[in-house]
């Protein structure tokens, strides 16, 4: 069959499948950079024959540190945590009224939210696939709530197509469904699929794309009450005497397809985003409060190491106090787990072997930046029946996330207002934490107009900007992971690395946690093992 | 050419539908570059951070007296420092975490830094000697 004669060319549907392999091929990316590894939880870690005496220092209070000196004091060992901040939790974080918060260049904002409301800078869901993380907050009593993460009633907005107006999911992705469905439709019955079917196949296939894309007996996609059942309608059906629904008009399927919206709606399809998913009730930050509690006075704070060295019989730390007195002091034990990120660890002078120390200068950090805007009223909820999910947007933005939480409240509200990745994260960094506000502010309002009236305040972290990262996760590409990623974890000596950067699961609290298990059980099996002293 | 740059610096100029436009705008300066990208940790007057860790000074930094240095610590990135050269092999996922500067921005950029914040070299870089750079990669990436 000839391109000619066919309505819908083969090159047509070629582009078709190109088009949706975007996605696809974006998702291979993200799997091999490690977005989507299993990590099933096999119960409690054995720790037992601790070597009487024995002692570990942990680097770093954060999710990778204090896992590990949570099991490894259970285990009967003596621990000791040195941490940068003057909390614990690391990038478990969460930003409430009143917290004040500094970056590097000195400027200190002051959340000024109300009461009960918040922002997570850093990580803010939970996938119910993550079981270590999930097995910490049942252990430390960390209640947890849905997150939502799948909404059809957000937004897919760009600024260059449908004038620039915000559409809504559910409308698109029906549309774009349908559509799809409606091209395939007509190959399959011209017999255009150049696919191995079977003419009763080719039946079972019609059936499959009239029932997935709403079609019609025609197999055509149209105004209908089939379709404004998945797309909306432009009257909802009700009772009485104006019960009568009025159809939705599906967008052009020339728009559906040149909007490049489609590069959206897949991504709740992702491993890590599909439901359930989890965040704790008042913040992510509430799981490392629960450790620092936990872990109470073995962790010092405002410690700034600056040199890691290790003899045959135990290592040294040298650290500055960056609270008053700036003094160095020391601190010594048989062991040392170092889950500083590797974006300053490069920087500090510590004795292991060429391996390690290349793998630690091999992993640049990729910027990320978090605004949480505070509103007067929940509009989102009120006018536009958004409770929770995410709008996903081409401006620098790139994303606003609606709270999971307090739904129906008549107080002020509490969004996501900018979550950026890459270029437009660079230039948030760029900013000072006033113009990145007033930034998300003004782009945000192009597609809530609300925000215009109702904006009360709001608070910006970009990641390259904290003190206690300088970046936001660690970049592996598939060639720097062959060659270092194995030299960064095995154990040097004394030294052993965790973190989320010492993990197939880059980014994600459960690759600290499950790396710090691994490096706890490999350096619990040295210490048994006669290393010790 | 249409670079991320470009269109962002146009878009946080505040008008949005410039940003196609941007396609056949005028190259960004180098210290437009520095305003929008840089200074995000070498901070506006070069002065650099301390942290836990620290973003080197600009400013009396006596490593800028190479500009094949700078450039190479641009484009290929430097223990911290990311790369602002293509690193095609994190495939899609690229354009999420990274930023690119084209050459002759690499230039421009490098050329600011080597005559801003107290620095006084006269020798200049152009989009040449930065694609002469390619191959010469950063050890510590390699």
């Amino acid at each position: 069959m000839s391109d000619r004669n066919t309505p819908l060319s083969r090159r047509e549907l070629l582009r078709m499948i190109g088009l949706t392999a975007g996605g696809a091929a974006m998702y291979q990316a993200m799997t091999a950079l490690g977005f989507a590894k299993e990590s099933k939880r096999k119960g409690p870690i054995d720790l037992s024959g601790v070597p009487r005496g024995a002692s570990v220092l942990i680097l770093g209070a954060g999710m990778a540190g204090m896992t590990a000196a949570y099991e490894l004091r259970n285990a009967g060992y003596s621990v000791q945590v040195l941490e940068y901040n003057a909390r614990p939790g690391g990038r478990n974080w969460t930003l409430r009224g009143g917290d004040t918060y500094t970056e590097l260049g000195g400027a200190t904002q002051t959340c000024r939210f109300d009461e009960g409301l918040y922002v997570n800078p850093g990580p803010w869901r939970l996938p119910h696939h993550h079981e270590h993380v999930l097995h910490y907050c049942r252990e430390l009593g960390v209640r947890v709530e849905p997150f939502i993460e799948a909404n059809q009633n957000v937004y897919v907005h760009s600024t260059t197509a449908f004038d620039g107006k915000p559409v809504r999911l559910r409308e698109y992705n029906s549309d774009f469904n349908g559509t799809v469905a409606e091209l395939l439709a007509k190959s399959v019955k011209q017999n255009g699929l150049d696919a191995p079917l079977s003419s009763e196949d080719g039946e079972i296939l019609l059936e499959a794309l009239q029932l997935w894309g709403a079609l019609d007996k025609n197999h055509r996609y149209v105004e209908s009450n089939d379709t404004s059942d998945r797309r909306g309608y432009k009257r909802a059906p009700g009772g009485g005497l104006s019960a009568r629904p009025e159809y939705s008009k599906p967008l052009a399927p020339k728009d559906v397809i040149g909007s490049r919206l489609w590069q959206y709606p897949w991504l709740s399809s992702v491993y890590e985003f599909q439901e359930t998913l989890f965040q704790p009730v008042g913040g992510m930050g509430r799981i490392g409060e629960a450790f620092g509690r936990e872990l109470g006075k073995l962790i010092r704070y405002n410690a700034r190491v600056t040199r890691i060295e290790q003899d045959e019989r135990g290592v040294t730390v040298h650290y500055e106090d960056t609270g008053k007195s700036g003094a160095t002091q020391h601190a010594r034990a048989d062991w040392c787990l170092c889950t500083i990120p590797l974006s300053i660890l490069s920087q500090i002078p510590m004795n292991v072997g060429a391996a390690m120390a290349h793998a630690i200068a091999a992993v640049p950090y990729a910027s990320a930046t978090k605004v949480g805007l505070q509103f007067k009223r929940r509009f989102w909820e009120e006018d536009e029946r958004i409770y929770g999910g995410i709008t996903m947007t081409d401006l620098p933005i790139q994303q606003i996330g609606y709270p999971s939480y307090g739904f129906f409240d008549r107080g002020k509200g509490v969004l996501l207002g900018a979550y950026a990745w890459g270029a437009d994260s660079f230039h948030f960094n760029a900013m000072s934490p006033e113009e990145r506000v007033a930034a998300a502010v003004k782009y945000g309002a192009q597609i809530h107009p609300q925000y215009n009236e109702e904006f009360d305040n709001g608070i910006a972290v970009a990641w390259h900007r904290s003190p206690f990262t300088m970046g936001c996760f660690g970049i592996w590409s598939d060639a720097a992971r062959e060659k270092h990623y194995d030299n960064l974890c095995a154990i040097d000596g004394r030294i052993a690395l965790a973190g989320e950067h010492a993990s197939y699961l880059p980014a994600w609290q459960e690759g600290a946690i499950t790396s710090a298990l691994d490096a706890v059980r490999r350096l619990h099996e040295r210490a048994v093992g006669g290393a010790h002293a | 050419m249409r670079t991320a740059l470009t269109i962002l610096a146009i878009a946080l100029s505040g008008d949005i539908a410039a940003r196609d436009a941007a396609q056949t705008a005028a190259k960004p300066t180098g210290e437009a570059i520095y305003r929008h990208v840089c200074q995000g940790c070498h901070m506006p007057d070069g002065e650099g951070a301390k942290g836990a860790g620290t973003y080197p000074a600009l400013a009396g930094n006596a490593k800028l007296a190479s500009a094949h240095f700078t450039a190479s610590t641009v484009y290929h990135g430097r223990h911290n420092m990311p790369h602002f050269g293509p690193q095609p092999e994190l495939g899609e996922f690229e354009a999420y975490v990274t930023m690119h500067l084209d050459d002759e921005e690499i230039a421009s950029v490098v050329n600011y830094v080597r005559s801003h914040f107290g620095n006084h070299y006269t020798d200049e870089l152009t989009a040449k000697d930065v694609a002469a750079l390619h191959a010469d990669a950063s050890p510590e990436r390699k």
